[in-house]
């Protein structure tokens, strides 16, 4: 399984086709405590960097972005009732849908985790 | 940091507590420590440590009416009890708010002004310029402020600073020797829980704020829990929900303007009386977790009718909360409505304040 990230912080965790998508350890950790997760409806199509949802912290708002293009296969509906999840698990409890990926070819244009951990040094 | 801002005197405290500070009233003030919904909940259950150094405090010394300080503000100073506190207004002659603050009865002849941290250089100036005589002092950066708030905070006021606390009633204050200081303590804060906001010379409110830190029921809060504690008991953010182009008729405010007493902005209020204002306030109650947010739109039959001035996730109601203001027509409890902000869409009910009835303030 492979791990990409975008700059907007959502990653994607990559297995046979399926991508699993949320936002990073470094998002959620800013957003500081979540309190709302709009969560995308099974059967949508996404678009890379596209609006794929959106979420909600005491402090601000701010949208979701796809990383990759497909389509939303399933949802995490834990997250409706329980937003703190992506504060407590960002990066594998926390995840909020997983998308059936389009065209791999599309992950070229992500960063593998140390080029991500790079780009947060420079934030 | 900007070279601008102001530090208090636990600025440091806040650097070693790891606090995310940001600017406030052109202050360097911590808005959380562990997070604001922890913070926010040790405020209704235990006992949540402020540091509000940043809010600006006056003296005036003289003859309240010959002096003019009786017709400066919307309620009578006169009549306040020596040891009791009174809220209300600054307004300009439009009848705009110019700051909200509270005035305390140090003596006879002597009170205390408390007001906004933004607004204390311009209040300063208003109060100055309309007083005929006394004495006026800007005592800000010689006092430290810190608002002890939850339920549990009576205890630990008096175990470590004195018995005396035990028996002060809501909006009366004593004067009391703290940590070889005379410092005044408060039964008066901004959490809708019994608490407190203790005044004391600013070489010492490091020292007290470390003391009441010792007490395990004492966690450190910031100004990110502070604001939804406020909202979730209704109370007016300065800035957002009432400036000097909002009128305390249209706040909904009424009940802090005595119109049996000359001040300034009264000619402006009866007129507004007369004529009905042509925006109120409102509270609202999201269906679901959604925030509404300061400047969002609030629609009414698919209609723009007035904008959101604060708004934020209650964690008591598990639901999105928020007061704004729009037609008066339209304010009535029940009301359905529609808060709007680019993609978002959250439908809303226009509901009585408080949204949060069962805290400790009067326990």
């Amino acid at each position: 399984m492979s791990v990409y990230f975008t700059k907007e912080h959502e990653w994607v965790k990559v297995k046979e086709g399926i991508g699993a998508v949320g936002i990073s350890e470094h998002a959620a950790h800013e957003l500081g405590d979540i309190t709302f997760v709009e969560l995308p409806k099974t059967g949508a199509v996404v678009k890379q960097f596209g609006i794929l949802g959106s979420i909600e912290s005491v402090k601000a708002a701010s949208d979701i972005f796809a990383p990759v293009s497909g389509t939303v296969i399933k949802v995490n509906e834990a997250l409706e009732t329980a937003p703190e999840i992506v504060n407590e698990s960002a990066e594998d409890a926390g995840w909020m849908a997983w998308v059936e990926i389009a065209d791999e070819a599309e992950l070229k244009n992500l960063m593998t985790q140390e080029q991500y951990n790079d780009y947060l040094k420079t934030l | 940091m900007d070279a601008q801002l102001q530090a208090t005197p636990i600025c440091t405290r806040h650097r070693a507590l790891n606090a995310l500070m940001a600017p406030f009233g052109g202050w360097d003030m911590p808005i959380q420590y562990e997070g604001i919904i922890a913070e926010h909940s040790w405020c209704r259950t235990q006992a949540a440590l402020f540091d509000i150094c940043h809010m600006g405090e006056f003296l005036f010394q003289g003859d309240f009416e010959a002096d003019g300080l009786e017709d400066v503000f919307t309620f009578s100073v006169k009549t306040i009890p020596v040891g009791r506190s009174r809220y209300g207004f600054l307004l300009n002659e439009g009848g705009g708010i110019i700051d909200d603050l509270i005035v305390f009865r140090l003596a006879g002849d002597k009170v205390m002004i408390v007001v906004n941290a933004a607004t204390a250089p311009k209040d300063f100036a208003v109060i100055q310029r309309r007083l005929r005589g006394g004495v006026f002092t800007d005592i800000t950066s010689d006092t430290g402020k810190l608002d002890l708030q939850g339920p549990l905070s009576r205890y630990v006021m008096v175990e470590l600073l004195g018995e005396e606390v035990a028996t002060i009633p809501y909006f009366k204050f004593i004067t009391m020797n703290i940590l070889g200081v005379e410092a005044i303590v408060s039964r008066t804060g901004y959490t809708g829980e019994l608490g407190y906001e203790i005044f004391i010379p600013s070489e010492k409110v490091c020292e007290l704020w470390d003391l009441l830190l010792t007490d395990e029921r004492v966690k450190p809060a910031g100004l990110g829990a502070r604001d939804v504690l406020r909202l979730e008991v209704g109370y007016s953010l300065y800035g957002s929900d009432i400036d000097e182009e909002t009128t305390p008729l249209e706040a909904g405010l009424e009940g802090f303007v005595n119109f049996d007493k000359s001040f300034v902005g009264k000619e402006a209020l009866l007129r507004s009386k007369e004529q009905g204002v042509a925006r109120k306030k409102v509270a609202f109650e999201v269906a679901g977790r959604r925030s509404p947010r300061h400047h969002y739109e609030i629609c009414f039959a698919g209609e723009s009718v007035g904008s959101v001035t604060s708004g934020v996730f209650s964690p008591m109601l598990g639901k999105g909360i928020g007061i704004g203001f729009i037609r008066p027509e339209l304010a009535s409890i029940g009301t359905p409505l529609t808060i709007r902000h680019e993609r978002v869409s959250m439908d809303a009910t226009v509901c009585e304040l408080p949204f949060f009835r069962d805290g400790s303030i009067r326990s």
